[in-house]
């Protein structure tokens, strides 16, 4: 496996995005508005009378939050890999490309890249932002700053990149079965539900999302379902399958 | 440079190629030619090792197709240019090539010089920065072609590459191949259009799953097809066609009052002919002796294959 082959996929790619601006929207909209708009609801709930929301209470509200990021990890992949892998069939461009001296993995290690990097810079750029205004607003209730701690990195570092994984390994083998972008990111969506499940369960506190034990077990639970669904995309994105069988 | 031996090529129980032998050698341009269905795209995409065989064995280069060790090298010396242009729209038509370039490991200075060789060459060397979504069919198909060249490969397989072009830009594209062929690279041309393969092509094979005839086109209009002889009646009359068909003649044609026969010896059947119209009481206007064309050849082996 050469990367650099790979890499010349992924730039291109990175070319394409930026010359569509529904792509650029999609990768970075949603990140800053969820990072922003959270921290402002907390800072409006404790200016409110009555002393605002509870220290106790902050402490299970902000993982939950920081949950957030995980869904979206889940969501903005599959928008991206949808134009990247059927953008190729789109336009009809995966014969040729399939013919130069690449190999499928180059192929689809590049397309992973290219559907990887941009979410993720946009989910810890804008998850950056949240933890340091959410830092500001909760520091009097609190009395210490909550962020950075052990619980965010996992969620940040381990549990989002996982999530975002299984999300472009998700898109590949829909890939194989539709020929709209639109289409690839409605059955794409569905990936997030899981994430979402946890959420609410955190935010409901049937789950105990401060605890890092809790996450430790949904990341191998991921990075099981990763492994699974890599098989299932590498079989998936074989270049006599994608010429004569996918549609 | 390229040789099958039984090349098969089998979809669950459909044989989309049956058995192709053939042989191409280096600095030749050779016509592949079909009616849709008959198997050129799918040998094409073998020999592009783009999918596997399923029987008989192929060489390019005297690399082995099918074999995963020679799979990339032979992939390195072949461009392709596919029946669809498959470019990227947002892209400008430099960022195109030079996408293709990097892949093939065309240092930098090989893939400027390349690219503005063949975009002059193609006459797209002002729209290099433009985005391809806005170039018309042509363009598109030009830039295609550039696109598989890139590299400077040794054998250029081309699916179709004047199809949907209007007249002007399929002669762009057509003397853009003699240019090709005067520096002796490999062509692999499947096409539909007779015409251009007799014009381009110093080979041509005919392929309807199985392959059918090979030759020169002179080799195949001689070995196919016979002659032709075109009679212009004053009147066509039943008479005259009872009278006809009981002489031993090839294949009749009747369109009003012209009647084509094919003959194998014009100079003693078309005595014959004229006698038996002037017994049937008919009254030859003029009569013509016409050799086949490869158009001719085509259509009778395909036809003689559907039957």
């Amino acid at each position: 496996m050469r990367l650099s082959k790979s890499w010349i996929i992924a730039s291109k790619d990175f070319k394409t995005f930026l010359k569509k601006k529904n792509i650029i929207y999609s990768i970075f909209v949603v990140p800053f508005i969820v990072s922003f708009l959270f921290p402002i609801i907390i800072y409006y709930e404790q200016g409110k009378g009555g002393g605002g929301i509870p220290a106790n209470e902050l402490t299970v509200l902000l993982p939950a939050f920081t949950f957030f990021y995980l869904i979206l990890a889940g969501l903005i992949p599959t928008t991206i890999a949808s134009y990247s892998i059927i953008g190729e069939k789109v336009e009809k461009s995966f014969e040729r490309l399939l013919a130069t001296p690449t190999t499928d993995s180059e192929i689809l290690l590049g397309k992973g890249i290219s559907s990887f990097l941009p979410p993720i810079g946009a989910i810890l750029g804008g998850a950056t932002i949240f933890m340091v205004l959410m830092d500001l607003v909760t520091h009097d209730t609190l009395g210490y700053y909550f962020f950075p701690n052990w619980n965010a990195a996992a969620v940040l570092f381990l549990m989002v990149p996982l999530a975002a994984i299984m999300s472009v390994e998700w898109n590949v083998v829909i890939s194989a079965r539709v020929s709209d972008v639109r289409v690839a990111q409605q059955i794409g969506m569905l990936l997030i539900l899981p994430f979402a499940g946890i959420y609410v369960s955190g935010e409901l506190s049937l789950i105990q999302l401060g605890d890092i034990s809790n996450l430790l077990i949904i990341s191998g639970v991921l990075l099981a379902v990763d492994v699974l669904l890599l098989y299932v995309a590498k079989a998936t994105f074989q270049r006599e399958e994608i010429l004569t069988k996918w549609k | 440079m390229i040789e099958t031996e039984n090349l098969t090529k089998k979809f669950g129980d459909l044989t989309a190629v049956d058995a192709v032998t053939l042989r191409v050698e280096e600095g030749e341009v050779f016509g592949f030619l079909g009616p849709n269905g008959a198997g050129k795209t799918t040998t094409v995409r073998m020999l592009c090792c783009l999918i596997s065989k399923t029987n008989g064995e192929a060489r390019i280069a005297g690399y082995e197709v099918g074999n995963d060790a020679d799979s990339l090298k032979i992939r390195k010396l072949i461009g392709l240019v596919p029946d669809n242009v498959g470019l990227y729209d947002a892209l400008s038509a430099y960022d195109n090539l030079d996408f293709y370039g990097k892949l093939y490991d065309c240092t930098e200075a090989k893939r400027k010089e390349n690219i503005q060789r063949y975009l002059t060459m193609l006459g797209l060397w002002e729209k290099k920065d433009v985005a391809v979504g806005t170039f018309s069919k042509g363009m598109k198909q030009k830039l295609s072609i550039a696109c598989a060249l890139i590299h400077d490969p040794q054998v250029l397989f081309m699916d179709e590459p004047t199809a949907n072009l209007d007249p002007e830009s399929s002669k762009t594209v057509r003397d853009f191949i003699l240019e090709l062929k005067k520096e002796k690279r490999t062509i692999f041309l499947n096409t539909h259009n007779l015409d251009e393969a007799q014009k381009i092509c110093d080979k041509i094979a005919i392929l309807n799953t199985k392959l059918m005839a090979m030759g020169t086109p002179e080799e195949l209009e001689r070995s196919v097809s016979g002659r032709k002889t075109v009679v212009q009646l004053v009147q066509m009359s039943d008479a005259v066609l009872v009278a006809l068909r009981k002489l031993p003649l090839g294949d009749m044609a009747v369109d009003g009052n012209t009647l084509t026969v094919d003959v194998k010896d014009p100079d003693k059947e078309n005595v014959a002919i004229m006698d038996a119209i002037y017994r049937a009481g008919g009254h030859v206007q003029s009569a013509t002796v016409v050799g086949s064309t490869l158009e001719d050849a085509y259509l009778k082996l395909v036809r003689r294959e559907n039957k």
